[in-house]
């Protein structure tokens, strides 16, 4: 999409985890931004805040986590006949249990999770479970909320959907789960999908049929697709633009083909090494990143990266904290070697 | 490689579970997890197994372990001592000494070890178990082993929790190499890490196996981890094999519809690749009710009517490269 219209704006985001150990900072001052129509992948390994960043935005973090600070501003067209014009909602300043958040949960943002058998309801039937939503979100009657719901599902490419309703999860395979929980997220037409790992549990070839579904309907409905995974192949495939997170921060922003073959960040560059690919020759070694990711409780000083980073500056980089810093083509990067270059300019 | 003798011979191999309802567990049918699998493994090398969930790629490996006694079918394996047995119907009582031979590396590091045990009673255990070493001599091979796996060996007295994945995962590995096994099955064992740790893992198998001289059977579900890992590939679909050849033979030229699927269906890690996909319809077929013919058929694009009677033969098409596909000599299929 060209015309870059801002959907949703994410600013200093904070989320901390008050745990007996001591404070975890899951997410520690993430910024981003998700323009309408696109698809933008977060990525990072597990533990970096990137799920904790999708919950705290509808406000689903529950105790010990906490929003610290920060705002979530949503640029919605309220959907009343004839008003075009764009409202501006802080998210992170709804009440978490109000009706005005209710409404958008579902409504203008959904969220798709990775285990479709743990996040679907095993006691309802799928069609009770999609006409929920849309009687939450609309005044109609059950029987036209079951008829949405039965178009839905031919939709997301359920065969003889109108006998599924009366299914239960149980009853369908992983993939078909997955496209009936497709289905419940995109029933009310959100303009903002969150998609959680939603690919992670399954085979490749339904992998492979559930993201070309997530594309065509994404089309289709014009919404944007906030997509959260650790597959950098995913990502390839679906995205626009990738955020990438390393321990509660935002280490890099950038479109996906300056990413993919211009990393600026060494820890992107690093992880972009380390993934085995297809058609690369066997007996290349791997160059995996040394050490492990550390642990939330102690952060390392300075820049969180340097422990394991080829590329560190003795002195510099283990003291001072990098800013992200705005390159000249607009892409966004967190570290030290670039904010010299910034200085010196 | 084909030349050597081989460490491991599997021939028609069968592994069927019953189905059993009501209350005098009557058999009403039977689940065809591995039905019929013909698999040669030569020493040093690493097979890979590939399918998707479902396709009986774990049952093939318990079977070889014995885990599972099989319904049918000969695993011969050729052991230390260059003798060969049949692991598949010598007595259980007898099986103990393979034990030491043939060890597993398992998905999950965080079920397969035990939480209560420390480190050191866990890559210790096995080595107990055969009464091989005691007290200070059983700490100083732990330690080894620990050094071996790029452990620090002053961690031998922590409990698993203590370690990251990547970590645990490392330590089940100590564990499969206490006895200095000859065949090492890997059953999806860098799927649970993070990308970054499971490079790690994956160098820390190949440096291992020229280290240890160790076979290895690879079983993923990962195209691209495996075929950075093994020398040849064999891909199973609901419990038969398909296609079986070297490995990059398998990625540059499949000989079976289902392979190029499955090569398609890996999504690349690069914007300006992105695939023209052979997007699969359908889910993966029940192994209690399977299609007639050929199994793929109902999903195959390039099906036609003899597919939905007969079942084609694993047959060898090219030198080396054996599909299960009655067009495999007249469909020209793409690879990576």
């Amino acid at each position: 999409m060209d015309t870059k219209i801002p959907l949703l704006e994410v600013k200093d985001l904070r989320t901390y985890f008050y745990m007996e150990e001591g404070v975890s900072h899951a997410v520690d001052g993430v910024d981003f931004t998700i323009n309408r129509g696109s698809t933008v992948g977060i990525v990072g390994e597990s533990g970096c805040g990137k799920s904790v960043t999708a919950y705290s935005i509808l406000q689903l973090v529950s105790k010990p986590g906490k929003i610290v600070s920060g705002s979530a501003i949503l640029h919605r067209i309220p959907r009343r006949d004839g008003v075009k014009q764009v409202e501006m909602v802080d998210l992170l300043k709804l009440k978490s249990d109000g009706e005005e958040l209710r409404r958008m949960r579902g409504g203008e943002i959904s969220m798709i999770f990775q285990e479709p058998m743990v996040s679907l309801s095993p006691l309802h039937t799928i069609g009770d479970q999609i006409s929920e939503n849309i009687l939450l979100h609309y005044k109609v009657s059950k029987k036209d909320a079951m008829d949405q719901s039965a178009d839905m599902l031919t939709k997301v490419g359920i065969p003889k959907a109108s006998e599924r309703l009366a299914a239960y999860p149980f009853q369908l395979s992983g993939g078909m789960r997955q496209r009936a929980m497709i289905a419940l997220a995109l029933v009310c037409r959100p303009s903002l999908l969150i998609a959680d790992e939603p690919t992670t549990a399954l085979d490749v070839t339904t992998q492979a049929q559930i993201l070309e579904l997530i594309g065509s309907l994404q089309s289709e409905l014009g919404m944007a697709v906030m997509m959260i995974t650790h597959n950098l192949g995913v990502v390839a495939e679906m995205c626009e633009e990738v955020v990438v997170m390393y321990l509660g921060e935002v280490v890099e922003q950038a479109p996906v083909d300056a990413l993919f073959h211009d990393a600026l960040h060494p820890y992107t560059q690093a992880l972009l090494r380390s993934i085995p690919r297809l058609g690369a020759s066997k007996g290349t070694k791997l160059e995996p990143i040394e050490g492990t990711v550390p642990d939330p409780y102690n952060r390392p000083k300075g820049c969180p990266f340097h422990p394991r980073c080829a590329k560190k500056i003795a002195g510099r980089c283990d003291e001072i904290r990098p800013e992200l810093v705005i390159m000249p083509d607009g892409r966004r990067v967190r570290c030290l070697l670039y904010q010299k270059e910034v200085q010196n300019a | 490689m084909p030349d050597q003798e081989p460490l491991l011979n599997v021939k028609n191999l069968k592994m069927h579970f019953p189905i059993v309802r009501g209350f005098l567990r009557k058999v009403i049918g039977n689940v065809r997890a591995v039905d019929d699998v013909n698999l040669v493994v030569y020493p040093g090398e690493t097979l890979g197994l590939v399918g998707e969930s479902g396709c009986g790629k774990t049952t093939v490996g318990r079977c070889i372990m014995r885990v599972y006694d099989p319904t049918g079918g000969e695993v011969m394996y050729k052991n230390r001592a260059g003798k060969v047995v049949n692991l598949a119907k010598i007595p259980s009582s007898e099986l103990k000494p393979y034990r030491r031979e043939l060890r597993m590396i398992f998905q999950d590091p965080y079920a397969s070890l035990n939480p209560r045990m420390t480190v050191m009673d866990i890559v210790g255990e096995p080595l107990t178990v055969h009464g091989i070493a005691r007290g200070k001599e059983l700490e100083d091979r732990v330690a080894d082993l620990l050094k071996c796996v790029g452990l620090r060996p002053e961690y031998m007295r922590r409990y698993p929790h203590a370690f990251s994945g990547g970590q645990r995962q490392r330590i089940g590995v100590a564990r499969a190499l206490a006895l200095d096994p000859q065949l090492v099955i890997c059953d999806e064992a860098v799927s649970a890490l993070d990308v970054s740790v499971q490079a790690q893992v994956l160098n820390l198998l190949q440096t291992l196996q020229r280290d240890f001289n160790l076979t290895y059977i690879f079983i993923s579900h990962d195209l691209s981890v495996v075929e950075y890992v093994a020398d040849r590939v064999a891909v199973m679909y609901v419990g038969k094999l398909v296609e079986v050849t070297e490995t990059r033979e398998l990625f540059a030229s499949p000989l079976h519809p289902y392979t190029e699927a499955l090569l398609s269906a890996v999504p690349r890690p690069d914007p300006r690749r992105r695939s023209e996909r052979v997007v699969l319809q359908g889910d993966v077929a029940d192994p209690a009710h399977p299609p007639t013919g050929c199994y793929f058929h109902p999903r195959c694009r390039y099906a036609k009517d003899n597919c939905k009677v007969d079942a084609p033969a694993l047959r060898e098409i090219t030198p080396g490269h054996y599909a299960a596909c009655h067009y495999a000599e007249q469909l020209k299929l793409r690879g990576i």
